[in-house]
């Protein structure tokens, strides 16, 4: 297919979504004829001719592949106890993470918990105080929702620094995953304890060292948290709080307690530890912002992106990334590939999710010059990206959280992709 | 198989569930969590409120504190309480004084930093619920109340919000005001704003 068929989109190349691309289908009809002294094999690579190996009870990535793992974050306290382990959402398709690749940060290490020692307690303003073994737990209905979970410092980076940090996806993106998450709704738990009328706020406590808690609006709990016992159709993994994790949809990562063992029912928050400090807004005006719970629009291209190089100059790319919104579903995601005088409106692929992760895609014709790719999405609430100038006259120069602005990454003539300001 | 067939006797909850589709979610009742004593509630119950609901008893002073301070938490907060690498204790939040030389390394180094417990919290409790709850890093929860109240009052003395001789117990502490207090904020629209 010749270039001029294809429709363009937008500026630098963009292509329309729907185009079809078939100039990878001119098929060679060449081949080569067999002599009649040849073995069949004698062509054919070694595993082809030989019996495979044995298979593994837990299977695990090709030894290919074995590089794409989790990077512990920098310039972090240098603990082993506190730790943030980012995803590498530039290795991954569709919007599922692989459950040893979604992100953790542990601020009191993962504490290694005997699940039959293990139980919920349910109390405080309530009719009857309860206690749930996992043995029961697992007895009750259990629903599955696709879900992501962002860490409200994702992106911090980009938040703080003046000048844009030369970090790839991983580093700058990688408090980000997405994942099939089973469990049971918490309005169950909570209505058989019975919620007294006055109460308003539950305390959710985890089993950790440093039994880490949140104080929660009742009204979340009640409408679509569950307790999650398992991640992508397995029973959670030791660092996504085995045996049980709070999972509050759209809400910043913090928010939902893994290795959850207490949920006290009040009528106030406890003003824990997270949220009086790191986990509060600091507003250009001097306020603190507290209680600032959904993760805001967002969206990311993951392909290409920071420190990667096109192997080609000019030609054909799919441009691909993610896209995500606390608030509900994505309704569009716009991008430009020229520095933003002109965007295209990009493919989401099925299937689009309310508050996960939703993969968007579209065709790019690189025409071998410097430019500037950008990706901007807009919620079914209408909410829209703001810029990085928007984002950061709203906060103080030093605040990091809830860091929601376009991402924009400049390609230069040699191929080599790097985070960069508009 | 005998695991499934001890089950069957309690898995009446979940049949009416499965005749009931038609009803909505919301009228699942369940009935499998055990009672939860009173005696169990007070072993777990430690959060510490800003109207200092679950309070202990027990008391401390800065003087005390600044002992404990040394031996427990200097290391990974700094002598001052500002250098890090762990959560900057004292002074307010934001960059550093462009008078301290090794800013640019603290802040690069050490991004949590940037934001203090003097600067940003808004309640004295908390600082005793945390160090109570999850310090020291190495070994949390093998302080008494009165260590944590000493400890609450040297952090309180080195932010200049009491004196050094002050002795901090249940009630003296509710007498603290945290400047951060009034400063906070919530999202528009929110009913987040009960103190």
């Amino acid at each position: 297919m010749s270039k001029s068929s294809l429709k363009t989109a937008a500026g630098g190349g963009l292509l329309d979504r729907r185009s079809f691309l078939l100039s990878g289908l001119a098929l060679s009809s060449a081949h080569a004829v067999a002599s009649s002294q040849s073995s069949l094999g004698e062509s054919l690579p070694q595993w082809m001719k030989t019996p495979g190996g044995n298979d593994l009870e837990y299977g695990l990535p090709a030894s290919a592949e074995r590089h794409v793992t989790r990077q512990l974050a920098k310039n972090t306290p240098e603990t082993a106890l506190f730790s943030m382990w980012h995803t590498p959402i530039e290795n991954q398709r569709g919007i599922i993470t692989p459950s040893g690749l979604h992100f953790s940060v542990n601020h009191n290490g993962v504490p290694n918990i005997v699940p039959e020692q293990h139980q919920l307690l349910l109390h405080g303003m309530v009719d009857k105080p309860l206690k749930f073994d996992i043995e029961s737990l697992l007895r009750y209905p259990v629903v599955s929702h696709i879900r992501f979970i962002e860490c409200a410092g994702n992106t911090a980076q980009n938040a703080v620094s003046l000048n844009p940090l030369n970090l790839g996806c991983q580093e700058l993106f990688g408090q980000l995953s997405g994942a099939e998450w089973s469990g049971i709704p918490l309005k169950y738990l909570l209505n058989e304890a019975g919620v007294k009328p006055s109460a308003k706020w539950v305390i959710a406590e985890g089993a950790d060292g440093g039994s880490h808690s949140r104080s929660i609006p009742l009204e979340k709990l009640m409408d679509d948290a569950i307790l999650a016992l398992y991640q992508n159709g397995e029973r959670l993994r030791p660092s996504q709080g085995y045996p049980m994790r709070l999972l509050l949809p759209g809400w910043e990562g913090n928010t939902n307690v893994k290795w959850l063992h207490r949920l006290e029912v009040t009528d106030k928050p406890a003003y824990s530890k997270d949220e009086s400090g790191l986990y509060s807004d600091i507003l250009k005006n001097g306020k603190i912002q507290r209680f600032s719970f959904p993760m805001e629009v967002k969206s990311v291209i993951t392909h290409p992106s920071g420190n990667q190089v096109l192997p080609e100059r000019k030609g054909f790319y799919e441009i691909s990334g993610l896209a995500w919104s606390g608030r509900g579903k994505i309704a569009k995601v716009e991008v430009s590939a020229d520095g933003g005088k002109t965007w295209a409106q990009a493919n989401l692929d099925s299937p689009v999710l309310a508050k996960s992760l939703t993969r968007f895609r579209i065709p790019w014709q690189w025409n071998g010059e410097s430019t500037t790719l950008l990706s901007r999405a807009t919620d079914e609430q209408g909410q829209i990206q703001p810029t990085r100038h928007q984002w950061r006259d709203k906060y103080a120069s030093y605040s990091f959280n809830h860091y929601n602005a376009i991402q924009a990454w400049h390609i230069s003539r040699d191929g080599t992709v790097e985070n960069t300001y508009v | 198989m005998s695991k499934q067939c001890s089950q069957l006797p309690i898995l009446s909850g979940l049949v009416v569930v499965f005749f009931s589709t038609i009803l909505l979610a919301q009228d699942i009742n369940t009935n499998l969590g055990k009672d939860l004593l009173p005696s169990e509630i007070d072993t777990y119950s430690i959060t510490i409120f800003p109207d200092g609901t679950n309070l202990p008893l027990g008391q401390g002073t800065a003087v005390q504190g600044a002992a404990l301070y040394k031996n427990s938490c200097s290391l990974c907060h700094g002598s001052n309480g500002i250098e890090g690498p762990a959560a900057r204790l004292v002074g307010q939040d934001g960059w550093f004084s462009l008078t301290d030389p090794l800013r640019i390394l603290r802040i690069k180094q050490h991004p949590v930093l940037l934001i203090s417990v003097g600067g940003l919290w808004p309640h004295a409790t908390t600082i005793f619920d945390y160090i109570r709850r999850a310090m020291p890093h190495h070994a949390p929860k093998s302080l008494d109340n009165s260590e944590v109240y000493a400890l609450t009052a040297y952090l309180l003395y080195r932010n200049g919000l009491i004196d050094e001789q002050t002795t901090l117990d249940r009630q003296s502490i509710l007498k603290v005001t945290m400047p951060a207090r009034a400063r906070s904020t919530f999202p528009r629209g929110s009913d987040f704003a009960i103190e």
